[in-house]
Order: C-alpha cells, then structure tokens, then sequence
C-alpha cells in the first residue's frame, strides 16, 4: 500500500512524469494507527476524577461532660426519617407534639426539597426580628432500612436548599413507630 | 496533453494534516491518561450535586458494599509504613520482598492472616470477584480500626498531615453498614469524611 518513491528504477526507459509521479509516503496505515490507539486510550482512561461530598459529623466525646446550652426551639427543627423504599417521612416540631406531620412523602424536587424551601421561608419570616436565629435546623435520622444513596440524597437536598445546620442523629423507637405507621419500615 | 493530465491527477487524498491532527490527540490522551484500576471490589456510588473534588494524596479510601468493607491507601511510602505496622501490631513476619509487592497494591479487603496469600497472587487473581471477603470491622476483631489507625500515624510521621477518609459505599447498601464504618471513625476523633459520590444536576 505504501508507496515510495525510490528514484527512478526504470532507466532510460522511464518517462519523465513516472518520475514526478509522488514524493509522499501513503500515510492511511498510519492515520488507522493513530486512530485505533486514540480509541484505546479514549477507552481506557478516566478523566474525571471523582466527585466527593463532605460531612462533618458531631464529636462523639463520651468522657467529656458537655454542658447543655443547645437551646433549640421547636419550632425551627424539621425532623427527616428516612424509611425504606426510597420514602421518608418528615415532621416539623416535637415528635410527641409536631407542629406539622409527620407526613410520607419521596425524595427529590417534588418530594422532600418543597417541604424544606417552605420551612426555611416559615422560620425565617418567625423569626424576622431575631437574626441569629433565622436558620432552619434539620435532624436527619435513618432507620435500619434506608440506604446509604437515600443518605446521600438527604445530604444533597441540604447542599441545594442551602441549610446550614443539620445533624445526622440516632433514630429513637418513637420515630420508628412513626415510620412503621406509614408502612416504609418493615421489621 | 493537458486533458489526460487532468484525468490522471490522482484519487488520493493528503492524509498529512489528518495524520498530525490524530497524533496530537494520540499524544494528548497518552500524556492525560491515568489508567483505570481495576477495583476488587466494585460499587455504584449514588451522585450528588456537590462538586468537590477529592484530594488526591494523604487519602484512604474506605470502600462499602455488601456488607464487605475494603480498604484503600495512597502513596506507596504511606502503605509500606501501614504494613509495618499492622505486622508489629499482629506479630506477623512480612519479608522485604512481600512489602515491596504491597505496596503496589491499590486496594484490599482481606484479614490480616490472609495477607501474605494475598500478596503472592497476581494482580489479576486479586482482582477476581469474590476471592476478597472483606477486612473485618466488628467488635470482636475489628481491624479496619487498626489500618486506619496505623495510616493515619504513617501519614503524620511520614508527610506530617492529617488523613484525609473517604468513604465509598455503594448506594443499595443498607444504612447500618454505613453507619458502623462511620462509628469505627468517630470513636478515633475522625469526624470530617468526604463521601465518593457521582455528579448530577438538581433536577432530580
């Protein structure tokens, strides 16, 4: 296929245009070269790198006496359980007394992130004349059964409704009977 | 004359400028390329609209799925240290040779007493689904504790920065599972994670 151009072999014979006939290589078997190994490393490489989220949990301090100043009024907790088959259930205030819910309901925008952009509009105009306090605060609890893209999911309507404080607490029984009332944690 | 001339002008085409571009590719995607390491244990990790990167050094990555628990570190110099002392730690004998072979090795999910078996294998054996059960991290014989806690001191000595964890799970993993690496950190003061995750929009 290649052809090259060696001079002229022919001689006397030979034409004059056999001779300017071409000064080029054939460069085809060389470009399907190329292409096949841009293809191979096309494949083969990840140019992305991952993607990672950051969580700080509480320090879990046992020995420490920690002095109680939380004061955290009621009214600015939203409480997430997060059940299995891919549903929480959200309550606003105490679990013994919620101000709203507790309420089934899905992830995503349809789900979840209405209920937490109203929140956030709730405890902010409540709170108008406090600026310290115009924050919502989210308690994420999982059950047994959720997963962990649940988890991250959760994380993320955090990240997208710009929450500041949130935690992610131990479930207590009383939510789990909340959770098992809706019927999205089986035992 | 020049009728035939014309005729004859050749069908070809000058594959010069096609050939230059296709080597300038070629020798970007060589120069860019980190290849892809084969995982012996693979994972969907669920995405997420927060675009941070990871870090890329002074990094262990603790990978969930299954219930089966891996774990990951970088920097050869960083593994070797581990090594050393995890064999201090369980009195297990590691000649110079096997550190050396482990210290290429990316990531791993066996007991300590498997180890020097692990490390005669190939790299492809290793790889093989299902050969790897998992390093175990309950409370009877946990572990993953002391690799954590043996990379977090060969970070400290070797590069003198804290170490960074991230965890990888798989996104089917049940809660609990998670929960327990994550409580396995916390009772060593590790409380700043950075979750793998994919990357998506918030229209979800």
């Amino acid at each position: 296929m290649a052809e090259l151009n060696t001079g002229d072999g022919g001689g006397k014979k030979g034409h004059i245009r056999s001779k300017k006939q071409n000064a080029g290589v054939d460069l085809t078997a060389m470009v399907d070269l190329a292409f096949l190994l841009i293809t191979f490393f096309m494949l083969t490489t990840s140019l992305s790198k991952p993607q990672s989220m950051n969580l700080a949990m509480p320090d879990k301090d046992e020995t420490q006496e920690k002095p109680q100043t939380l004061d955290v009024s009621e009214d600015r907790t939203l409480t997430l359980l997060l059940g299995e088959k891919n549903q929480l259930v959200w309550y606003y205030g105490l679990p013994t007394a919620p101000i709203e819910g507790p309420e089934k309901t899905g992830y995503g925008k349809n789900g979840i992130r209405k209920e937490i952009l109203e929140k956030k509009q709730t405890v902010k105009s409540k709170y108008a004349a406090e600026p310290k306090k115009q924050d919502l605060i989210v308690l994420i609890k999982a059950s047994k059964k959720s997963t962990y893209r649940n988890l991250v999911d959760v994380l993320d309507e955090m990240a997208i409704a710009d929450v500041k404080i949130y935690a992610i607490v131990d479930i207590t029984p009383e939510e789990n009977a909340m959770l098992k009332k809706e019927e999205i944690l089986s035992e | 004359m020049a009728k035939v001339k014309m005729s004859k002008k050749s069908t070809k085409i000058d594959m010069t400028a096609m050939c230059d571009v296709a080597f300038l590719l070629l020798s970007f995607f060589v120069m860019t390329s980190t290849a892809k390491v084969p995982e012996p244990l693979p994972v969907d990790t669920p995405a997420s609209t927060v675009q941070t990167k990871l870090p890329d050094a002074d990094l262990v990555t603790i990978t969930v799925g299954k219930e089966k628990v891996f774990f990951g570190m970088i920097g050869q110099d960083i593994r070797r240290d581990a090594l050393g002392k995890i064999a201090e730690k369980y009195k297990i004998q590691f000649t110079e040779e096997e550190t050396k072979r482990f210290s290429l090795i990316d990531g791993f999910g066996v007991p300590v007493g498997n180890l020097n078996k692990l490390i005669s294998l190939t790299g492809e054996e290793r790889n093989k689904e299902g050969l790897q059960p998992g390093i175990p991290y309950d409370s009877v014989d946990n572990q993953l504790r002391e690799w954590v806690l043996a990379a977090r001191y060969a970070t400290k000595e070797l590069h003198n920065t804290e170490l960074k964890v991230a965890i990888k799970a798989d996104g089917k993993e049940e809660y609990p599972t998670v929960k327990k690496v994550i409580d396995i950190l916390q009772k060593q003061k590790v409380n700043k994670f950075f979750l793998v995750t994919g990357l998506r929009t918030d229209d979800f």
